[in-house]
């Protein structure tokens, strides 16, 4: 991979990283939006793409609310992008790494997520360290624990998306090579799976809700009748 | 007006301290800052140092909502409200901001870009067409709750609770559910059928896949709060990768 691809993706990783929790929470991190950028960077938008809207399906399973930990989708995203768009893959290619891609990205933001913790605690020794400042109303204590707190951040999400995407790429090769299976659709195998666990949660988000069920169902046929007429 | 910008900008990066000590409330106290320097004596004074301390202290909330509570606490410290008082409402506006702005946002707004999302990809459109949608459309929403939460926080002050019976708040995500239901469904079949469209369908049917893709749900759903979906996905893409390089 050519040092200045790496670099821009370990800037767009240092971004979408940024971008989950500290600034500005744009949803730049999500894997539709990360996946994809990926996948332009690397000169296959497609490829980014199709794995995006696979990782999207999952990472509906998992919102921040509150202080939860949650899967780091940003720079896994970036990786799994990558892993489908590179190196100048066909459409062929990219619907037969598409399940490792997408595997990797799942275990990917499994992983990055400790980081995040990681840099709570480091926050929060920052914290402790100016506390006397802090408690008296020191503006630059504050500020500057702020401000450190995204600069690491920013650092975070860079190095674990170069880190994985420079650990995936060669296992990726290696499976490719080896993979295989007569009959199935890879894409479509992932694709039932993705589908699936997407449904599962839309449900969870919207079963509480009153008349749930008719809004889904008309929505269903309504999908299903554009199938059929389209 | 230059303060404002600068306390509302300050507002995206509430959670650049963010830590599991005193949560987002630092981020109060940084997004808060150029509002506090218009107090008696500017920046250094001693009102101002002393509402910087109060309000680098435990705080959490929803980070979008957050700026509801900024203003509000911008405002009751320039009119000079009592440092009491201002404790018991930052105390006292946590749970509710926490609350209506998980429900708002995480389970109700982002879900529903995100359907729409996938029906724009379903529906056939390019990469730029699907960013445009999802990014154009969740930060419309985004943005704008911010900039109300600021305003709206700053008029009402510590009566800031009459905001929270915003119709947005209380209606909003029982309609943003609907919708989402709604669009989740148009979404996922042509999803599907996108995804697996062509000669890369290989002998799959759409009918069967749909079939097999709902049952999943269906399993899912039932086992929810026992087992997370995107684990067993995990799970099962593990079993697909081993079974297809060791065959």
């Amino acid at each position: 991979m050519p040092i200045e691809m790496l670099a821009s993706l370990t800037l767009l990783g240092a971004i979408v990283g940024l971008d989950m929790v500290s600034f500005p929470q744009a949803m730049l991190s999500r894997p539709i939006v990360g996946s994809t950028l990926a996948g332009a960077v690397c000169g296959n938008t497609m490829a980014g793409l199709v794995v995006g809207v696979l990782l999207e399906c999952f990472a509906l399973e998992t919102m921040p609310f509150g202080a939860s930990r949650y899967p780091e989708w940003g720079p896994a995203s970036v990786a799994a992008g990558v892993l489908a768009a590179l190196p100048g893959a066909d459409g062929a290619r990219v619907l037969h790494v598409a399940p490792f891609a997408v595997l990797a990205g799942l275990v990917t933001a499994m992983l990055a997520g400790e980081t995040l913790v990681w840099l709570r605690r480091f926050n929060a020794a920052s914290a402790a360290r100016h506390h006397d400042a802090i408690a008296a109303g020191d503006s630059a204590a504050i500020l500057n624990l702020q401000w450190t707190g995204l600069a690491v951040d920013f650092v975070r999400g860079g190095v674990v998306t170069l880190v994985f995407v420079v650990a995936l790429v060669p296992v990726r090769d290696v499976l490719e090579l080896h993979a295989s299976v007569a009959g199935a659709s890879p894409i479509a195998v992932l694709a039932v799976v993705a589908i699936g666990v997407a449904g599962a949660a839309f449900w969870k988000v919207v079963h509480t809700t009153v008349g749930y069920a008719w809004w889904l169902l008309a929505g269903l046929l309504g999908g299903c009748t554009l199938l059929v007429l389209t | 007006m230059g303060t404002w910008l600068r306390v509302y900008a300050r507002l995206f990066a509430i959670q650049g301290g963010f830590n599991y000590e005193v949560m987002i409330g630092n981020g109060i106290a940084f997004a808060a800052e150029p509002a506090l320097r218009l107090l008696p004596g500017g920046r250094g004074g001693e009102p101002y140092r002393a509402a910087m301390a109060r309000h680098s202290r435990y705080f959490n909330a929803h980070p979008y909502l957050a700026a509801l509570a900024v203003g509000a606490l911008v405002r009751a410290e320039l009119d000079g409200e009592d440092a009491v008082r201002i404790e018991r409402f930052r105390a006292a506006c946590c749970g509710p901001l926490g609350a209506a702005g998980d429900r708002l946002v995480w389970a109700g707004w982002l879900p529903f870009c995100s359907a729409l999302a996938l029906l724009t990809f379903g529906a056939g459109f390019g990469a730029a067409g699907v960013l445009a949608v999802f990014v154009g459309t969740y930060n419309l929403g985004h943005v704008t709750l911010r900039a109300w939460g600021l305003r709206a926080g700053y008029r009402e002050g510590l009566h800031v609770a009459a905001a929270l019976a915003n119709p947005l708040l209380r209606k909003g995500p029982l309609h943003l559910a609907r919708g989402t239901a709604l669009v989740a469904g148009l979404a996922l079949p042509l999803v599907l059928r996108r995804l697996g469209s062509g000669r890369l369908w290989e002998g799959w049917s759409l009918g069967i896949d749909l079939v097999l893709a709902t049952l999943l749900a269906a399993a899912l759903s039932r086992w929810q709060g026992r087992i997370d979906g995107w684990r067993v996905g995990v799970g099962l893409l593990v079993l697909f990768v081993l079974y297809s390089v060791v065959r």
